[in-house]
């Protein structure tokens, strides 16, 4: 579409429309007579800001998926109710049928779920697998870019080892989905990452089609610690200047933005009417426009994008926080940027602000019982996540650790218990849903999987016994309709632990 | 949220943390974990003073007892958690609140005089919520050097030292393997090589005492009061646990443990599990953590789920902890119940977190409940190792102890 005309090229350039544009310019196009320079400023972009990624249609649809029924178990929905000697298929990657009598399709891997249970997969919002792999040596540690505190412009996807160990392990621990973050080094520590939790060969391969993208910040002891002496801040009090200015540029960069996108549209507009009167006009030269230089694009800038993208909406921030005060200046910049939280992570004083938190919308994800490491981590109580439910609010129990994420499910079930030993009310439905449903919503996927119903996503997980108790165990995870973990088969050595391993390594005829 | 009418009355409950008396008290009609794998359906267990006097079906429960209807309840001894620093460290970030953690430098590496009972806080916020978890008693350790210093079995009953202090030195810890490196120039070889030195001085030192003091020894590797705290170590009277996980490097403890006729214990032991039948013979227990099951660095790489198993059907005793923070404690339960789900026997899981540790460190009349056994007990609502199960009594030393903690306190300011 650009079309150069020599006494007018230098101007473009000028203009900042960049030298790449003549890359457009082929010798083979027409030259038309309409004088001066329309080229599409916008060509000059990337293609997309974003990577591509599959889209959510992806997450419920899978060819490779077979028929899989899980026949006469007790079926935890994490929807309100439970299912007795019940049936449930999975399809090409989908839940297909739910409930006492369904048919079971020809060809269907039948598993008999007698005396067994069943509830959706487990999902951790809070796992650095694959960015601190294990074992833990300096070469495996990509987690915090800690070299400047705001690195909006990192991705934990870019860092995360596919053949972390801990992989599966945890989908041993019936977990099918994570969201891995960077640390809490940095107090914007770069975009997350949420995938399906399977070991591959990139991390290109594990993408959670269709979720959102994220982001993770952090405040209080950490930043202030890793930049006390690296130019800071050194304080609460520079941790929140920082924020300020960065999402105040982000604010400034939106703005240019948004003027650009106008002043774009309505050039388009007077291009589009210039073609049409240069058409009329012929051969009169005197009826020519006289053109008009294309606004400048905005320069990208990957860390405002990121920025900007929570701005919008677009991408859902993940505030790693433990104090009451540190949660409340938190909110209280979304509230002046007019931005949303999706999720304080460990928010173990929560419970102190419980009420506003819910008044937000904003969810937490925590532990049953970790309290007491830091300072900022004094006044955990192991009731944090049943008081939190009882003041209607989304918590979610998290692991943030490579040995918790194998056991969500005691997790749970321990701060379900913390909470009824103290008169709070807590149904197993809603337990289960800390660790399915409410996961599903801080990553913008409750639509696609974290309760079973027919035509949500086939992340399931077949236990040996009631999830609540400690002696149940994954018997077999399904993420997206296949299998991720048969404990008949036990765990597959990662790469790193073929032949240097003490697990024992699939039975015979296991093969991946 | 709820006014906080309730904090003057509870704050008032935690600081009256003067030790209450013991007094006669029979739990009635339990089901009673006399010692692991046997168990007494409908029993009375009689507690008088700091001792259980009676235990059993058709026990009677004497006149004037404080009786505590055990109907559908189960007892079990206080869990015993073998390895942590409840009562050194207050908040593990804060270096200004963590006791007995010693840096891995060379010029670090030896404290084998140092004991832990010195710094204690009988006083952390931190044990009365161990309690909450039936934790009854704890074996404080000092951490990191080489040689770290001695360890204290404490009962977690409220007040002083005096009344906690069940028996110190309890053992020596010391470190091999990859964590020792730092401490042993860059070298595991080396550790081992410095341990030998130092025990060989130790025995030289007890053997020679008169002509240290007349300045006509060798020059030692350790200083006066260092070599004097090892040397029950070599008459074999103090337990020499080691702080070790690669099987190689267990067997290399196991050769210097040989070598000077030390009481070996194996701590961490991730792949113990290999070596189980020199650990059998050789008569050495192991204490490890059940849960704790990744390749975390090159020393874990054969790390299993079933070590447990493993390590008990060859005849190994073991002792399932933490290992660490005592803000954790509370899940030493929960951590035995994984084993359980792992292929541990239950009744194991129970020995290893009772009997099991006070075998390992030769701590008598506690682990069980019977008749001259002191009196750290708990009465839990249903199955110990169950996460719906709770606490409901905890005895240490035949005194109820409250099951507030600062935990409550907060929950009841907010609630």
């Amino acid at each position: 579409m650009t079309r150069l005309l020599p006494g007018v090229a230098l101007t473009l350039l000028a203009a900042g429309c960049g030298a790449a544009n003549a890359h457009h310019h082929t010798a083979k196009e027409p030259k038309l007579d309409v004088i001066g320079d329309w080229s599409d400023p916008e060509a000059d972009l990337p293609v997309s800001r974003t990577p591509p990624m599959p889209g959510p249609e992806a997450a419920v649809h899978n060819p490779a998926a077979k028929p899989i029924a899980i026949t006469h178990a007790t079926i935890m929905t994490a929807r309100g109710e439970t299912l007795k000697d019940a049936t449930i298929v999975l399809d090409h990657g989908a839940i297909t049928a739910l409930g006492k009598d369904v048919a079971i399709p020809a060809g269907a891997r039948t598993v008999d779920g007698s005396g067994k249970f069943v509830t959706p997969g487990i999902i951790d919002v809070h796992s650095h697998i694959g960015v601190y792999a294990v074992p833990y040596v300096g070469a495996l540690a990509d987690g915090n870019e800690a070299t400047n505190s705001n690195t909006a412009d990192v991705r934990s996807e870019y860092g995360y080892y596919a053949q972390d160990p801990a992989i599966t392990r945890a989908a041993a621990g019936g977990i099918t989905t994570a969201q891995i973050l960077p640390g809490s080094a940095n107090l914007i520590g770069g975009r997350g990452y949420v995938l399906v939790m399977k070991p591959g060969t990139s991390a290109r391969d594990l993408h959670f089609p269709g979720a959102p993208q994220t982001l993770k910040m952090a405040c209080g002891e950490n930043p202030k610690r890793v930049y006390g002496e690296k130019g800071g801040p050194s304080t609460r009090m520079g941790e929140y200047a920082a924020f300020r200015a960065a999402f105040q540029a982000a604010a400034e960069y939106n703005a240019k933005l948004t003027a650009y996108k106008r002043d774009r549209a309505l050039w388009l507009k007077k291009k589009a009417r210039a073609a049409e009167l240069d058409a009329k006009a012929g051969k009169d030269p005197r009826k020519h426009i006289t053109p008009e230089a294309a606004p400048a694009p905005v320069p990208v800038d990957r860390k405002l994008e990121t920025l900007a993208g929570v701005l919008r909406g677009e991408i859902l921030p993940q505030i790693h926080c433990y104090r009451a005060d540190d949660i409340r200046q938190m909110v209280a910049i979304a509230d002046e940027f007019g931005f949303h939280i999706r999720a304080f992570h460990h928010a173990l004083e929560a419970y102190k602000v419980r009420d506003l938190l819910v008044k937000h919308g904003i969810a937490i994800a925590t532990w049953a019982d970790w309290w007491g490491f830091k300072m900022e981590a004094f006044d955990g109580i192991p009731e944090n996540a049943a008081l939190f439910q009882q003041a209607g609010g989304r918590p979610t129990i998290h692991s943030d650790d490579p040995v918790g994420i194998q056991r969500l499910n005691q997790e749970a079930s321990k701060a379900m218990w913390a909470g009824r030993h103290a008169g709070i009310e807590v149904t197993d439905d809603q337990a289960l849903r800390w660790i399915t449903a409410n996961p599903a919503w801080v990553l913008g996927i409750d639509q696609l999987t974290g309760t079973l119903e027919v035509g949500k996503r086939a992340d399931v997980v077949l236990w040996s016994a009631n999830p609540f108790s400690v002696y149940a165990a994954a018997e077999l995870t399904i993420a997206g309709g296949q299998v991720t973990y048969d404990r008949t088969v036990g765990l597959v050595p990662t790469d790193f632990e073929l032949g240097n391993s003490g697990i024992a390594g699939p039975a015979k005829g296991a093969s991946r | 949220m709820k006014p906080t009418t309730l904090i003057l009355s509870a704050t008032a409950l935690l600081a009256s943390a003067a030790p209450a008396r013991a007094q006669l008290t029979a739990i009635r009609g339990a089901t009673v974990y006399v010692e692991p794998g046997v168990v007494e359906k409908n029993a009375t267990v009689v507690i008088d003073g700091d001792t259980i006097v009676a235990a059993g079906k058709g026990v009677a429960v004497p006149g004037g007892a404080t009786v505590i209807d055990g109907t559908g309840k189960i007892v079990t001894a206080g869990l015993v958690e073998a390895s942590t620093d409840l009562g050194l460290t207050e908040v593990d970030e804060e270096r200004s609140t963590v006791e007995g953690a010693f840096a891995r430098t060379p010029d670090q590496a030896i404290h084998a005089a140092y004991r832990v009972i010195d710094g204690f806080n009988p006083r952390s916020v931190a044990i009365p919520i161990a309690r909450t978890g039936g934790v009854t008693s704890a074996v404080a350790t000092p951490r990191g050097g080489l040689v770290a210093g001695t360890s204290a079995w404490l009962m977690l009953r409220d007040g002083g030292i005096s009344d906690m202090l069940v028996k110190a030195p309890l053992a020596m810890y010391v470190t091999l393997g990859e964590r020792s490196e730092s401490a042993a120039h860059g070298s595991r070889g080396l550790a081992v090589e410095e341990l030998r030195e130092l025990l060989d001085d130790a025995r030289e030192y007890a053997r020679r005492r008169g002509a240290f003091e007349r300045n006509q020894t060798r020059k030692f590797a350790a200083e006066r009061l260092d070599l004097e705290a090892l040397g029950p170590v070599v008459s074999g009277r103090l337990p020499l646990v080691v702080r070790v996980d690669k099987a190689a490097d267990i067997l290399a403890a196991l050769g210097v443990a040989r070598e000077f006729g030390a009481r070996l214990v194996i701590e961490g032991g991730t792949e113990a599990w290999m070596v189980a039948r020199e650990l059998a013979a050789a008569r050495v227990p192991v204490i490890l953590d059940p849960i704790d099951n990744l390749p975390s660095n090159f020393d874990r790489i054969h790390v299993r789920d079933d070590a447990p198993a493993i390590l008990v059907r060859a005849g190994v005793t073991i002792a399932i902890s933490t290992l660490g923070a005592g803000a954790f404690a509370r899940t030493l339960r929960q951590r035995a119940g994984n084993a359980i789900r792992a292929g541990l026997p239950p009744a194991a899981a129970l020995a290893a977190v009772t009997t099991g540790p006070a075998a390992i460190f030769g701590v008598r009349d506690r682990g069980r409940i019977a008749r001259g056994e002191a009196a750290d007990l708990v009465v839990w609502s249903g199955d110990p190792f169950e996460l719906s199960t709770q606490a409901e009594h905890v005895f240490v030393g035949g005194v109820e102890q409250s099951l507030v903690t600062r935990q409550t306190l907060l929950f009841r300011r907010y609630r």
